[in-house]
């Protein structure tokens, strides 16, 4: 693969080197980590504004107990269409891009272990995303069934046409998945085989940890998705019995296939995301990183256990009680790793004197709203209590708590922490402040409003409900609406900031880390020489660092 | 607030690597040094690769062997399922013979013994093909179609991702023929012919299992 084509790889970068850094090339198949990182992100952010757009038409729907504002196959489309858009293409592929930027300037490599196999990952996302959203223009609409697709309702498609709907989902998520493995063994070899001289894996940031640990996640579970998602399209279009209940066949395995993949996927979402707090926090509370060895070991014990707890979404499928009770049992074993990093961040940020600029909010806001959102989990671990809310609201708000206020807010955080060092400028901090309050408060009315919803019985993915349930849902319906709106700053104070932001100089943040020592943005081989690494991250107590952090961050 | 240098941890957690046995060691560098190793750093992701892929067979073979037990009727009614012939014995033992075919033209590469390389390799590719020609047949003869009940599905499925793999496998072996005979684009240590090397292993090893599976499991 990669050493058959060394020696076009030397001539394609040195041609790069000439062409210097331009809009098109962020359109063309680049191989350069960053490239690929900074496509990443930009269209996964697409991807993130439409399914936030259907997340809009889903909540303007309930405002209302009658179905009135769409019919209800294509309310069916939406919640689908959203689940998927913003788990497979918006979280898992943004962190991709996020950790194909920065691993390799993290660990002190020229660029990925398989750069050509990088820029193939990248390049089968756009089409396979594409290919998804035509299906709202088929005659009878997208797939209907849910993100999770059970058989036997998703093999019931409307219409007999061989090219529906749930034929296009399937193909579009399969080769989402070949993307991801192509991705997960580039990132796996990477972190193995390019760190520099001095890096051991004890003195990588816990960034990379959770990279790697979301990466053997994706490695050992992914395949699984997979190949549920063949059996389906065998039983969807070419007539075998697999996962129809009539003709002998056990949808239960569908459903065991699947939760294998995509309750890893919650941590392979997560993962990255306590490892941007990781980064953050240390960098704003000029603290080192409370308990590094213990919080990268427990990065690696919540991938361990996460691969052993995936039936305890299947409690109420006809599932034995010894599976129960032994699943609640390692579910809420995973409390006990992330109870060490959620102490670690505490302990990182106590008594320390807080800059509270943008990136920091945003982790802290994430962080703290990850305690509330683990709650809430380790309560519907109990399987009695998971029997009573099972499919309601309350379990829609548990994992909005997780993916929006948690990972996307570390998502955020990242965005503005690094933001500087992938672009060379600096954004403008009121507009970032402003951005955070926006999204914070809303996101909190929103995914608030829905535990009370579910503990009184509202089940999820209904356009219609009793009137009762008015109340609740027209405050989520408001809450959602400002959370939209919140994008607009976010988007004006990003683009304006790339576009025109004052120049930004090469460590703003006074930061530890490989990725700090280069410029902003880096150059095309990351590094003049490869640093030879002697100290250990998060050497906040180094005299180097002890700097305060001004404000003015730029020139 | 001052922090104790981590490096002076009473525990050492890095002396992990100097525990495993050497050939673990090389297959996991310690930082730095190991940058040129092109051939050993795409050999580990090759395996990573493959490990994975592995899995997508252990679904599969899950699903088999769940219905298989759950099924009361696993047969339908004139249906005698996949049948252990002595086509199907010679088939597999064509397979898993080529196993001991490709090693030694490896070995040959790595000896610079090119012509030697090319006869084990071509040796091979008629193997693979055999193998191929042969379950096609045997697909042909069988009175089930994969649309015939659990034990249709579960056939085919298994059988046909698995040729599919061998399919793979025959295609990557011609190419890396066909490249040999490119002057000075082969090495001692090519990586496209040690990954196909491992790649048909991974397949023999696969058709073991599902062999077993498949032909030997009575009901």
């Amino acid at each position: 693969m990669t050493h058959d084509f060394s020696q076009e790889m030397i001539e394609d970068r040195e041609s790069q080197n000439q062409q210097g850094n331009t809009w098109r090339e962020y359109f063309s198949f680049n191989t350069d980590h960053k490239v690929i990182g900074i496509q990443y992100m930009v269209m996964t952010f697409i991807f993130f504004l439409i399914g936030g757009l259907l997340a809009m038409l889903i909540r303007a729907e309930l405002l209302t107990p009658e179905s009135n504002l769409v019919d209800r196959p294509l309310y069916n489309g939406l919640f689908t269409m959203h689940g998927t858009i913003m788990i497979f293409l918006w979280i898992i592929p943004f962190n991709a891009g996020l950790s194909n930027y920065l691993v390799p300037l993290m660990i002190g490599a020229r660029d990925m272990a398989f750069p050509l196999l990088n820029a193939i990952s990248f390049w089968i996302l756009p089409p396979a995303g594409l290919l998804l959203l035509s299906s709202f223009f088929l005659p009878n609409g997208t797939a209907q069934s849910g993100w999770w697709s059970y058989p036997p309702i998703s093999l019931q498609v409307p219409g007999d046409q061989f090219i529906n709907g749930e034929f296009i989902w399937i193909v579009s998520l399969v080769l989402i998945g070949i993307s991801s493995i192509m991705g997960a063994v580039n990132f796996v070899t990477t972190i193995f085989w390019m760190r520099a001289p001095g890096m051991t894996f004890f003195r990588m940031p816990v960034f990379v940890w959770s990279v790697f640990s979301a990466q053997l996640l994706q490695l050992i579970n992914l395949p699984a998705l997979t190949a549920a998602l063949i059996l389906l399209l065998l039983d969807l279009s070419f007539g075998t019995q697999f996962f129809k209940p009539d003709e002998n066949g056990d949808p239960i395995i569908y459903q065991h296939l699947f939760w294998f993949y995509s309750h890893p996927a919650v941590y392979i979402m997560a993962l990255p995301a306590f490892g941007i707090f990781a980064e953050v926090l240390p960098a704003f509370s000029r603290n080192p990183l409370f308990g590094y060895r213990s919080v990268a070991i427990a990065t690696l014990g919540i991938a361990a256990i996460s691969i052993f707890v995936w039936v305890h979404h299947m409690f109420t499928s006809a599932t034995p009680g010894w599976m129960r009770m032994t699943f609640m049992a390692t579910s809420m074993l995973v409390a006990i790793p992330t109870g060490i990093k959620a102490f670690a961040w505490t302990a990182t940020i106590w008594r320390s004197k807080l800059h509270l600029e943008t990136p920091m909010l945003f982790a802290m806001g994430g962080a703290a709203m990850f305690i509330f959102g683990g709650v809430t989990g380790v309560m519907l671990a109990a399987t009695p209590f998971d029997i009573h809310v099972n499919n309601t609201y309350f379990v829609v708000g548990h994992f909005h708590y997780i993916v929006f206020n948690t990972i996307t807010m570390a998502i955020f955080a990242a965005i503005y922490y690094w933001f500087p060092k992938i672009t060379g400028r600096m954004y403008a901090e009121g507009w970032g402040k402003l951005h955070f309050w926006l999204t914070f408060i809303p996101a909190n009315i929103t995914f608030f409003s829905m535990h009370p919803l579910g503990l009184q019985g509202m089940l999820r993915r209904v356009s219609s409900y009793d009137p009762q349930y008015q109340g609740w849902n027209i405050i989520a319906s408001l809450g959602s609406f400002l959370l939209g709106a919140s994008t607009l700053p976010f988007i004006a104070n990003i683009v304006g900031s790339w576009l025109y932001g004052p120049k930004a100089v090469d460590n703003p943040w006074h930061a530890t880390g490989l990725e700090w020592t280069t410029s902003s943005p880096p150059p095309r081989d990351n590094f003049e020489e490869i640093p030879i690494v002697t100290r250990p991250p998060y050497d906040y107590g180094n005299p180097k660092y002890s700097v305060i952090v001004n404000s003015d961050n730029s020139e | 607030m001052q922090s104790r240098h981590i490096d002076e941890s009473p525990i050492r957690f890095d002396l992990w690597r100097q525990r495993l046995p050497n050939w673990l060691q090389r297959f996991l560098p310690s930082g730095g040094g190991s940058h040129e190793d092109h051939h050993g750093k795409g050999m580990f992701g090759f395996t990573v690769f493959l490990l994975s892929e592995s899995i997508i067979f252990l679904s599969f073979i899950f699903t088999y062997v769940a219905l298989r037990l759950t099924t009361k009727n696993w047969l339908p009614p004139g249906i005698s399922g996949p049948e252990l012939s002595t086509f199907v014995v010679i088939n597999t033992v064509v397979l898993l013979s080529s196993s001991f075919i490709i090693q030694p033209a490896e070995n040959a590469l790595k000896h610079n013994q090119l012509s030697k390389f090319r006869w084990l390799w071509l040796i091979t590719i008629a193997m693979g093909s055999y193998f191929l020609v042969g379950l096609l047949i045997e697909w042909k003869n069988l009175d089930f179609k994969i649309t015939t009940g659990l034990v249709g599905s579960t056939f085919y499925l298994l059988t046909g991702f698995h040729g599919l793999h061998v399919l793979a496998g025959v295609v990557l072996q011609i190419v890396m023929l066909i490249r040999s005979f490119i002057p000075g684009n082969y090495n001692k240590t090519h990586f496209g012919t040690s990954a196909t090397t491992l790649f048909w292993h991974f397949v023999d090893v696969v058709w073991v299992f599902l062999f077993s599976l498949l032909y030997l499991w009575r009901t």
